[in-house]
């Protein structure tokens, strides 16, 4: 696009703000006049994972320094709420009866300052009655002990429920030559966005509940808010001031959050909360947490014929998002980017004593490419065939129109080899696999792994399409009104790009408002990897609407036809053909409708399907066989994200996926004890990774525009973290292949990898 | 992760800490650089009523060339100690093991003294001054007196300091010849899962193991293998001879016992070289 901004590496605009004076998140809305005066609450938890709640004694609280108010549900008059994705569960928003996991909110503390909250908290006894814990997603499986009772059973979500089909067992595999069967642990995960999840709440004079939230999605958590409030959606406001991450797992609203405004109600005060990173530990949600069984086949040759997987899917003490993601994103996504022509997918969530599951960036998809991924590997062992050559032989050919998969899914385009062909050839593969034989000859304590990941992904497949208004202010600027709703993004950037580039009005003249659902009533938010292919088009489709709409006041104006006027867009003004001269700008069109209502276009962009980035990562680490101590030496990721908009901001978002994936694949995992007690819950035994322990990541651009809308642009949030992991942790056990190590679960820790080598070696079992 | 309710009293001196300590009793805590102390409080782990604030005593921030030995104030940041020349040229590996505490942060906060009257195994210096030979002295209200960090530690967060007394000086013999710092830890800032500080030079040898126990240990049997002539691989072999280490969730005692064989014997190799 000559001439045009859209593909230039632009700095974000948002960035002197938040490298100067910082952003302004929810704990810092301290000169808001309707918080002044305002109490801080906060929540007593359980301490234990599974117990019926025999007497809730709050009178010592009362007592301590600063106490205004304890309310329980009780007090608050809190009814049963049904669970979205099985209306059977059942819980109050602080428990009531039972507690099923350490970290539930049980009641609520109000205090005039902050920091005298944990000390009330600490003092309202509750008296539990233990039950059973169950922490273990197959022993809750067969439990007669049940987490929601009315369930009858902890499996909370089947996919053959759903009338998806059964699994048929081995008969899939009678005609294989090669069958090779794994069980993968896809961990636990913490989101563990680097701000904590926060609130406030206050009613103004008029009666309408003004509620500040830390979320990606103001529209439905407003919509989640106006139902616990008992309230109408013009009685609600739901503002988003900067969000320091969300990764998913601000997506919903949490029980904190909608009774944020009851609370403030009673107490006839306005409330502020921000939660401790402890507690966000417990009570913010996490991500993956499946534990796959699969089977591979194929030919000795390397074909690969049939795959079967059953995902038990961890959702914790609650039927949450997590619960839905193995059937509708896991098991559709389960034979990603390679053509298998027999494929049988079953998931199983079940609830257990821990912490709710919800999205966590890629949610579902990662969990896929990495079951398949280590499948590919563990099958190229087995036939002795080098895991590129294996994958590059089962690769779906390059298609240019939509491709369906067996399991029933239907991409958009594809170009799978030839990303795998830019890593390889980037990573220098062959050259890769020399210096692995050399040291393997030469008896290295510290060996070389490569790992190799080919992925496709699905974005923005459950969203409709976004809005976008875009309104020229008389001095000529252009705010842009965006449903989507960026927490590190850059949209404030992209958007204006994308406004600009139409528009001719200079980036620095673009304002973008997001997050308010008084100025943005309608709106998706920002997950899934959607905000450009959706947000972003609905801006581009808005702008040219609003040059046409523009275009039509000019020729009143001007007195000419509108075939006539021409739209310079470097002068970003209209004119009569022939007399650039006399020309209306921006400015002049929106004085001149001051009175008609301004100039604004409305546009609301239906979206033509989901798109499907793809990639291939390759990653190479080298393992201390004495220690197990693994290193990132390299990591090549070519990720194809269709048209790129902005290739710094693309960059950073491949960047922070690789890194995000890279933990999962090395270090971090939530564990629990067998009483349900967090033992990972602060970042210094949550293994949060640093750049310390990362390479320099190696990016590769690959543009296959997709045809499902105007910008060609697929999502890329999540991209990274979804190639990444498995081409980390298929790197660690490359490391060993030679000794016959054919798997480890992640994260491939120091002891695990040892372990590993000790089985099958005599060397290391010193 | 807020602490509970506390008062905080600023002392000007170790005399002033140590009287403000015997009016307090119980309820007091010395706080130097807080780095270990204020996130126990913040998990309520430790719930003091009154915090002494020793940080600003400044006659305590001292490094001194003091013949045969250097003194190290207790309130000397890590920092301090990092980039002193004077540790540098004569406790090479002093200077070395405590760049790897934590973050420079942390490292210009906390404090020598805080970092050994903690005695938390886990810990870089604890080990590293015992491997070192090094006495402490602390104050009380009698008056001064000498410990040998060999007597030092007690058990877990335990140590031979009486409740009325503080540290004051570090003093750790210089050495020459060669010395190792083996950090074995998952991420860039955090605590070893096994460490070891090992100097060496001809028979005479001083290594100690971090995180290999309740107390920091000294390898005694590795010191007198080599003595004895051992070979580095035999000497390494006794590595855990003296330690009793614990499983937690970042690694089994067995595990533990394996890497401590490992990096006493790189150590070593590090130090003869
Ligand atoms: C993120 C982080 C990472 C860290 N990583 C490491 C690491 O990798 N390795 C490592 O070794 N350490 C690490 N530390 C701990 C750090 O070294 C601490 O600074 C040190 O252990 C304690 O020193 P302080 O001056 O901060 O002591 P404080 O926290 O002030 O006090 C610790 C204890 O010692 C007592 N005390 C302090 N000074 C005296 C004195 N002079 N006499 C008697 N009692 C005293 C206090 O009463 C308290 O009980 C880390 C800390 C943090 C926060």
């Amino acid at each position: 696009m000559a001439g045009s901004i859209l593909g230039n590496r632009v700095l974000r605009k948002e960035d002197p703000k938040f490298l100067t004076t910082g952003g302004v998140y929810v704990d810092d809305l301290n000169n808001e006049p309707l918080l002044v005066g305002a109490l801080h609450a906060t929540f007593v938890r359980s301490t234990v994972a599974h117990a019926n709640i025999l007497s809730i004694d709050i009178s010592e609280a009362l007592e301590s320094p600063g106490v205004v108010a304890v309310y329980t549900a009780e007090d608050l008059g809190l009814e049963p709420v049904a669970a979205t994705f099985n209306p059977t569960a059942k819980r109050t928003l602080l428990a009531t009866g039972k507690v099923r996991y350490v970290g539930e909110p049980v009641a609520v503390v109000l205090t005039q300052l902050a920091n005298q909250g944990e000390d009330a908290a600490e003092k309202v006894i509750i008296d539990y009655d233990m039950l059973d814990v169950l922490v273990d997603i197959e022993q809750a499986m067969t439990s007669t002990t049940l987490i929601y009772e009315e369930c009858g059973s902890n499996v909370v979500f089947d996919s053959t429920a759903l009338g998806m089909p059964d699994n048929t067992g081995d008969a899939m595999f009678a005609d294989c030559e090669v069958v090779v069967k794994g069980r993968f642990v896809n961990q636990r995960v913490a989101p563990c966005p680097l701000e904590v999840r926060g609130s406030a709440a206050a009613w103004d004079k008029d009666g309408r509940l003004i509620q500040w939230l830390s979320t990606q999605h103001a529209q439905g958590a407003r919509d989640a808010i106006q139902k616990s409030n008992g309230i109408e959606l013009d009685q609600l406001r739901v503002i988003t001031p900067d969000v320091g991450g969300g990764f998913g797992a601000k997506i919903g609203a949490y029980p904190e959050e909608m009774l944020l405004g009851v609370i403030a109600k009673k107490a006839g005060k306005p409330v502020r909360w921000t939660e401790t990173r402890s507690e966000s530990m417990t009570a913010l949600g996490h991500g993956r947490a499946q534990i796959q069984y699969v089977t591979i086949g194929g030919t000795k040759a390397g074909k690969v014929t049939a795959y079967q997987m059953h995902v038990l899917q961890d959702s914790g003490a609650w039927v949450d998002i997590g619960a839905i993601l193995a059937p509708f994103m896991t098991r559709p996504m389960a034979s990603g980017v390679y053509d298998i022509p027999k494929i049988e997918i079953r998931t199983t969530s079940v609830a257990t004593n821990t912490t709710p599951v919800v999205a966590y960036r890629g949610a579902g998809r990662p969990e896929a490419t990495a079951a398949v991924e280590r499948a590919m590997d563990m099958f190229a062992a087995e036939i002795g065939k080098d895991p590129a050559e294996v994958r590059r032989m089962n690769l779906i050919p390059k298609f240019l129109e939509p491709h369906s998969t067996a399991i029933g899914q239907t991409y958009d385009v594809g170009d799978y080899e030839e990303s795998l062909n830019r890593v390889l050839a980037a990573s220098d593969y062959t050259k890769l696999r020399a210096e692995q034989a050399a040291r393997r000859a030469s008896g290295s304590v510290k060996q070389l792994g490569i790992g190799v990941s080919v992925y496709v992904e699905i974005t923005a497949g459950n969203s409709p399409g976004e809005s976008a208004k875009i309104e020229i202010t008389q001095d000529g600027r252009a705010v842009v009104y965006t449903g989507t709703s960026p927490h590190g993004q850059g949209h404030v950037t992209s958007w204006a790009m994308i406004a600009s580039d139409t528009t001719g009005i200079p980036m620095d003249k673009i304002d973008v408002v997001w997050g308010d659902t008084d100025l943005v009533p309608k709106g998706g938010g920002t997950m899934g990897s959607r905000s450009l292919q959706q947000g972003g088009v609905a801006v581009h489709v808005a702008a040219g609407e609003l040059v046409e709409q523009a275009r039509k006041h000019a020729a009143r104006l001007l007195e000419a036809n509108e075939e006539d006027v021409i739209f310079d867009k470097a002068a970003a003004a209209f004119h009569v053909a022939g007399t650039p001269a006399v020309a209306k700008s921006w400015a002049d069109l929106s004085i001149a409708l001051a009175q008609d209502g301004g100039l604004v276009q409305e546009t609301d962009y239906v979206s033509q399907g989901a798109t499907f980035p793809f990639g291939a990562h390759v990653s190479v680490v080298e393992v201390d066989t004495e220690t197990g101590q693994v290193k990132m030496l390299r990591h090549v990721a070519c990720d194809d994200a269709g048209k790129v908009l902005n290739p710094l901001l693309l960059e950073g978002q491949i960047h922070g996926g690789i890194a995000q994936g890279a933990a999962q694949a090395l270090l971090e995992e939530v564990r629990y004890d067998t009483d349900g007690n967090p033992i990972t819950s602060n970042l210094a035994d949550y293994a949060f990774i640093s750049a310390a322990e990362l390479p320099s990541f190696e990016v590769i651009h690959m543009e296959t525009p997709t045809p499902r809308n105007p910008l060609g642009a697929k999502g890329i949030g999540e991209s990274g973290t979804i190639g990444s992991t498995p081409a980390v942790q298929s790197a660690v056990v490359d490391a060993l292949a030679h000794l016959g190590v054919r798997h480890i679960d992640m994260p491939t820790t120091p002891q695990r990898v040892w372990e590993e080598i000790r089985k099958h070696t005599a060397k290391g079992n010193s | 992760m807020i602490p509970a309710q506390f008062d905080l009293k600023r002392a000007s001196s170790a005399a002033e800490a140590i009287a403000l300590i015997g009016e307090y009793g119980d309820e007091a805590k010395l706080l130097a650089g807080g780095h270990s102390l204020i996130p126990l409080m913040k998990l309520r782990l430790a719930q003091p009523a009154m915090l002494i604030d020793i940080g600003r005593i400044s006659d305590l921030s001292y490094i001194k060339d003091a013949g045969d030995h250097i003194a190290i104030g207790a309130l000397t940041r890590h920092m301090d100690v990092e980039k002193s020349s004077i540790v540098l040229q004569h406790v090479p590996l002093l200077a070395h093991a405590t760049s790897h505490v934590g973050d420079a942060q942390v490292r210009h906060r906390g404090t020598i003294g805080g970092s050994l009257a903690h005695a938390d195994s886990a810990s870089d210096l604890p080990a590293t001054t015992l491997a070192l030979g090094a006495t402490y002295v602390v104050q009380g209200p009698h008056g001064q007196r000498e410990i040998a960090a060999t007597d030092f530690y007690k058990g877990f967060l335990e140590s031979a300091l009486a409740p009325d007394e503080m540290l004051v000086e570090i003093r750790v013999p210089k050495t020459t010849g060669g010395w190792s710092f083996q950090k074995f830890n998952r991420r860039a800032q955090d605590w070893a899962i096994v460490g070891v500080a090992a100097w060496r030079n001809g028979n005479a040898s001083g290594v100690a193991l971090v995180n290999m126990g309740s107390t920091p240990i000294l390898a005694t049997s590795v010191s007198a293998a080599l003595a004895s002539g051992a070979s580095i691989a035999e000497a390494s072999e006794l590595a855990a001879a003296e330690a009793e280490p614990q499983s937690d969730s970042n690694a089994s005692s067995e595990y533990r016992t394996h890497l401590a064989k490992v990096l006493v014997r790189r150590a070593l190799e590090e130090s003869t070289r």
